[in-house]
């Protein structure tokens, strides 16, 4: 069985090697992760300083992995590797050591010691509970059970990844496990989103810190999405803009506008309706992002992104509707209108058939 | 609908199917109904043919007569402006140039970004014009119903949405995009139950006008 | 006894409603310049004159009875009926208010032919028992007598009397297989008998076969007026019969407005079948000879002189440049006013509005527009081709102080005929 450290974050990070000066520009960094001024770097290190690390469970679901993945890419001693310092990870699928009973045992411990106190992270989307239950299990027991149960004595959820966030792959079309999101099964607890498919590594742990830090949500927008990573639109970041501005557009791949880097909407870029942070801090430590490899932004970080139109399609395509349908309505349009008209065609008939002609005795009594 | 996004999806889905059909149903509809109707025979000796007549008319019935002009430039003026204005944007501007491209299977090249948004700006200004017009002058404050005043604000929905949401001035953006094709899906479903039928009928109205006159030697 | 009644009026609607109609309806976008076209707007400044709302009575059938949206309305109980009152107090705008002079249907944006639909909107007026007094008088006297003024041959015999002993010409009755037979209106038999004696004198110096007939000799037709296809397909009939009698193969309505519409476009569709012969304006006539060569004048008119162009015979017909040969022919200085020919401004009489004593005050406001017009180009003399025109166009001048006498542009080339040994 596994004791929590005593030992506070500050401490923590000095047994890692961690310099005093290490350590401040770390909180440097940190407050301009979070958008915050340099002037909070003190507050935000006496805050670190003096934290407990405190317990983290993590829930996997229906998930690919992808986000964990995300979150341990690191080819330097990173912010990515000293989160994992900040917090005690007590249950983890892939990155725990004890498998079995023994890593629930664990879970339940983590969960009854740090009660009332402990953070939820979630990847992966969760079948409802109206839906068959053996789509997901483990130990036998349903992804529902397991999430209402450990978020029970939480102090937040976060729904890392756009299948816990908003349901993601799982629930597209026709959504065949009944799958649903964290926020759509967890009411009472507060949850924060990150989404991505999957989020950006920086994003996850600019989160978490900004709640270890404050011990509270960040300012999320309506979908429950940190404003600092997801206030602004893919479109008003995108360093292609001024081509989209002035009318240049790629019209298919390698052609002469692609090349010379020219807008992506006409391939079916979602870079106008997706929020995200991919066009500033852009992916694998700021070497590039979708679009600067030249292709279109998917869109992966909002909701149902997989049954928003062909990733190919702009924006502007509807999703279902083509030549075919419009002709079918037209030719109901022309039965409806053929059989009106026929019954008018015939009113005029039956009219002039009846009609009576107007006599000079029938005028004279108007005189 | 829990957000912005369904929304948006929301009215790219099941609303666009539902507009695009009510819109064809009722447009044949009324265009069968129109021409199953006919006309009686002429057996009047005429001086010309119809059919080119008819053909001429359709396009310079598009042009003001002079006379027409000198009593109401306003009219004639900002009518051209808003339309050319309208049919700029709703034609040529790219994100339209790929939905009917999408509905169609076929489109047309695009016009360049900033003359679309400067076209749509001087529309909404013109029909901002057209409006007061419609409310002072006497004629067409006599003639005017519900039906005119409701179609203007339709139409002048779809322009001023699509502008807000271009120069993104309402956010989110999803929300913004979803008025403006929401607007556009009120027009499709309105357009062939009101006055805006003459989209497609005022060339057959031309046509009929005239194809009449012509067989009398005289090009309306 | 049969009387006219709303429902009549309804199914007279009814059945004028064809596809030109339906589309018309369709695409008016009430934007007014059709307004902006017509005289009685203009010279009032009363938007009630708007040429489309003229036609509502037609429209709310439409609506109601021949599109969807009017069929749902109906189930809603939204629909606007047409009632007797409605129908009442739109006399006034569909008679009164409207010369059927055309220039609202070749300025519509979109193409409407509204004044097609006016006549076709007077059918359900008369068949509802609303039409204006003046226009019934008329009817029932063409009907009764053969002369919407009640005019009779006998008056008309007189008249052939003196024009033979002054002119020293036979003018030829009955004659069986004329090439032309000759119509006349009785307007200009009392007002203008200078015009008979004037084609008996072309006639005879181009050596024209012609002949007038006791049978028919009224070329106007107060159905047209009134809009009533009964009556005015009784009055084709009466031509058609008299033509017919005689074999002629051509047929000349005479300088009149309305006559030649109802006689050359109407006719043939009113008695259901076309024509054994051919009709012409008499303008036409005289052009055609002209072009052959077989009039020869002398001398020419030395005043100032401009012309109006009767609605019916220029922009409801196209005979617009032969007028402009014949005055070449017999005037040095002519000026054209400056909306002429297709465009040319309605005098405000046509249609019926001259037989319509109620419309009295609104005829000589739409004059205002054709005095402009003529103030505008000061000529001495006005020449015109219809006899309404020309008497409107007299009293309107007279009405309003200006000195400019009008005549007629088939008594002018008779007058510069080159005498024939």
């Amino acid at each position: 069985m596994r004791k929590r450290s005593d030992k506070t974050l500050g401490e923590s990070l000095r047994d890692h090697g961690l310099s005093r000066r290490g350590f401040l520009k770390l909180c440097a960094t940190t407050a301009s992760l979070m958008a915050l001024p340099p002037s909070m770097a003190p507050a935000i290190a006496a805050a670190l300083e003096q934290a407990r690390r405190p317990s983290v469970i993590w829930l996997s679901f229906q998930e690919c992995t992808g986000c964990t993945e995300s979150l341990t890419r690191a080819h330097a001693p990173t912010l990515e590797d000293l989160i994992l310092d900040f917090i005690s990870l007590d249950y983890h699928h892939t990155l725990q050591a004890a498998s079995g009973e023994a890593a629930e045992a664990a879970r339940l411990q983590a969960m009854e010691e740090n009660r009332g106190q402990y953070l939820v992270i979630v990847d992966g989307s969760i079948p409802g509970p109206d839906a068959n239950p053996g789509f997901s299990t483990v130990a036998g027991h349903s992804n529902y059970s397991i999430l209402m149960e450990t978020v029970e004595h939480a102090a937040a959820v976060i729904a890392v990844g756009t299948c816990a966030a908003f349901g993601g792959l799982p629930q597209a079309n026709p959504n065949p496990t009944g799958a649903m999101s964290v926020m759509d099964l967890v009411r009472d607890k507060p949850v924060i989103n990150v989404p991505g498919c999957p989020p950006i590594p920086m994003v996850i742990t600019g989160v978490i810190a900004h709640y270890l830090i404050f011990g509270r949500l960040p300012e999320l927008d309506s979908y429950g999405r940190p404003l600092a990573f997801y206030g602004q639109s893919i479109h008003d970041r995108c360093y292609r803009r001024p081509f989209y501005d002035k009318g240049l557009f790629a019209e298919s791949f390698d052609d002469e506008g692609a090349k010379l880097g020219w807008c992506l909407y006409r391939l079916g870029c979602k870079g106008p309706t997706t929020y995200n942070a991919c066009a500033t801090m852009k992916w694998n430590d700021g070497t590039s992002w979708p679009v600067e490899a030249g292709h279109p932004c998917l869109g992966c970080s909002e909701p149902r992104f997989w049954d928003a139109g062909g990733f190919y399609e702009p924006v502007s395509v509807p999703l279902t509707l083509g030549p075919t349908t419009l002709l079918g309505a037209g030719a109901a349009g022309a039965v409806v209108g053929g059989g009106l008209a026929a019954l008018s065609r015939k009113k005029g008939r039956d009219a002039a058939a009846t009609r009576q002609p107007v006599t000079v005795d029938e005028l004279e009594q108007k005189l | 609908m829990s957000g912005s996004m369904e929304f948006l999806l929301w009215t790219k889905g099941p609303v666009f199917d539902v507009a695009l059909a009510i819109f064809a149903i009722g447009l044949l509809a009324r265009l069968v109904e129109i021409f199953m109707l006919g006309r009686a025979p002429n057996y009047a000796e005429p001086r010309a043919r119809e059919w080119p007549a008819g053909l001429r008319t359709m396009l310079t019935r598009t042009v003001a007569d002079p006379g027409t002009f000198k009593r109401a430039p306003f009219n004639v003026v900002v009518g051209w402006i808003w339309h050319i204005g309208f049919l700029t944007a709703l034609l040529f501007f790219v994100p339209h140039v790929e939905l009917i491209q999408g509905v169609l299977g076929f489109a047309w090249p695009a016009l360049p970004n900033p003359l679309v948004d400067f076209a749509t700006a001087v529309t909404i200004l013109a029909l901002i014009a057209t409006l007061v017009h419609r409310l002072t002058h006497p004629v067409k404050r006599h003639i005017s119903t519900v039906e005119d005043y409701l179609v203007w604000a339709v139409v002048f929905m779809v322009v001023l949405t699509g502008y807000l949401a271009y120069h993104r001035l309402v956010e989110p953006y999803p929300l913004a995009l979803g008025m403006h094709i929401l607007s556009a899906e009120i027009l499709l479903i309105i357009l062939p139950f009101t006055k805006l039928t003459h989209i497609f009928t005022a060339f057959i109205a031309r046509w009929y006008n005239g194809a009449a006159f012509g067989r009398k030697g005289v090009q309306s | 006894m049969s009387e006219l009644t709303l429902e009549r009026g309804l199914a007279a609607f009814r059945a004028e409603i064809d596809a030109p109609t339906a589309a018309f309806f369709s695409s008016c976008v009430h934007c007014g310049l059709c307004a902006q076209a017509c005289p009685f707007y203009l010279e009032t400044g009363d938007p009630k004159y708007t040429p489309i709302l003229k036609l509502e009575p037609l429209r709310r059938v439409w609506e109601n009875e021949f599109t969807l949206w009017g069929r749902i309305k109906g189930l809603l109980g939204l629909q606007k009926k047409v009632t007797d009152e409605m129908l009442a107090e739109w006399e006034e705008l569909v008679y009164d208010s409207c010369s059927l002079c055309g220039r609202c249907s070749v300025v519509c944006p979109v193409g409407n032919d509204l004044y097609a639909m006016i006549r076709k909107t007077r059918e359900g007026m008369v068949q509802s028992g609303h039409a204006p007094e003046g226009l019934i008088s008329a009817s029932v006297r063409a009907i009764t007598t053969g002369s919407p003024m009640g005019l009779q041959w006998k008056t008309l015999a007189v008249q052939i009397q003196h024009v033979e002993s002054s002119s020293g010409l036979t003018v030829p009755v009955d004659r069986e297989g004329a090439e032309y037979l000759v119509l006349l209106s009785s307007m200009e038999i009392i007002n203008f008998p200078e015009y008979l004696e004037a084609i008996t004198k072309i006639f005879d110096h181009a050596g024209i076969s012609w002949t007038l007939s006791t049978q028919c000799f009224e070329a106007t037709n107060a159905g047209i007026q009134i809009g009533n296809k009964d009556i005015a397909a009784e009055l084709v009939e009466r031509v058609v019969a008299a033509a017919e009698t005689l074999r002629v193969s051509k047929v000349i309505s005479p300088e009149c407005g309305h006559a030649y519409t109802a006689i050359r476009w109407e006719g043939p569709n009113l008695i259901g079948r076309p024509y054994p012969f051919r009709v012409f304006h008499i303008i036409e006539v005289l052009d055609e000879l002209r072009a052959a060569g077989r009039i020869k004048t002398e001398g020419k008119e030395d005043d100032r002189l401009s012309l109006h162009d009767p609605c019916n015979l220029a922009r409801k017909s196209g005979v617009i440049q032969q007028q402009r040969n014949l005055m070449a022919l017999v005037a040095e200085n002519f000026v054209d006013l400056k909306e002429h020919g297709k465009y040319q401004w309605c005098c405000g009489a046509g249609g019926g509005v001259s037989s319509n004593e109620r419309a009295e005050e609104l005829k000589m406001a739409a004059f205002k527009r054709k005095k402009a017009q003529i103030e505008e180009v000061a000529p001495e003399r006005m020449v015109t081709m219809c006899a309404t025109c020309r008497t409107q166009l007299e009293e309107g001048l007279e009405a309003f102080n200006m000195e400019i006498p009008v005549v007629g542009l088939t008594e002018m080339i008779a007058e510069h005929l080159v005498e024939r040994d």
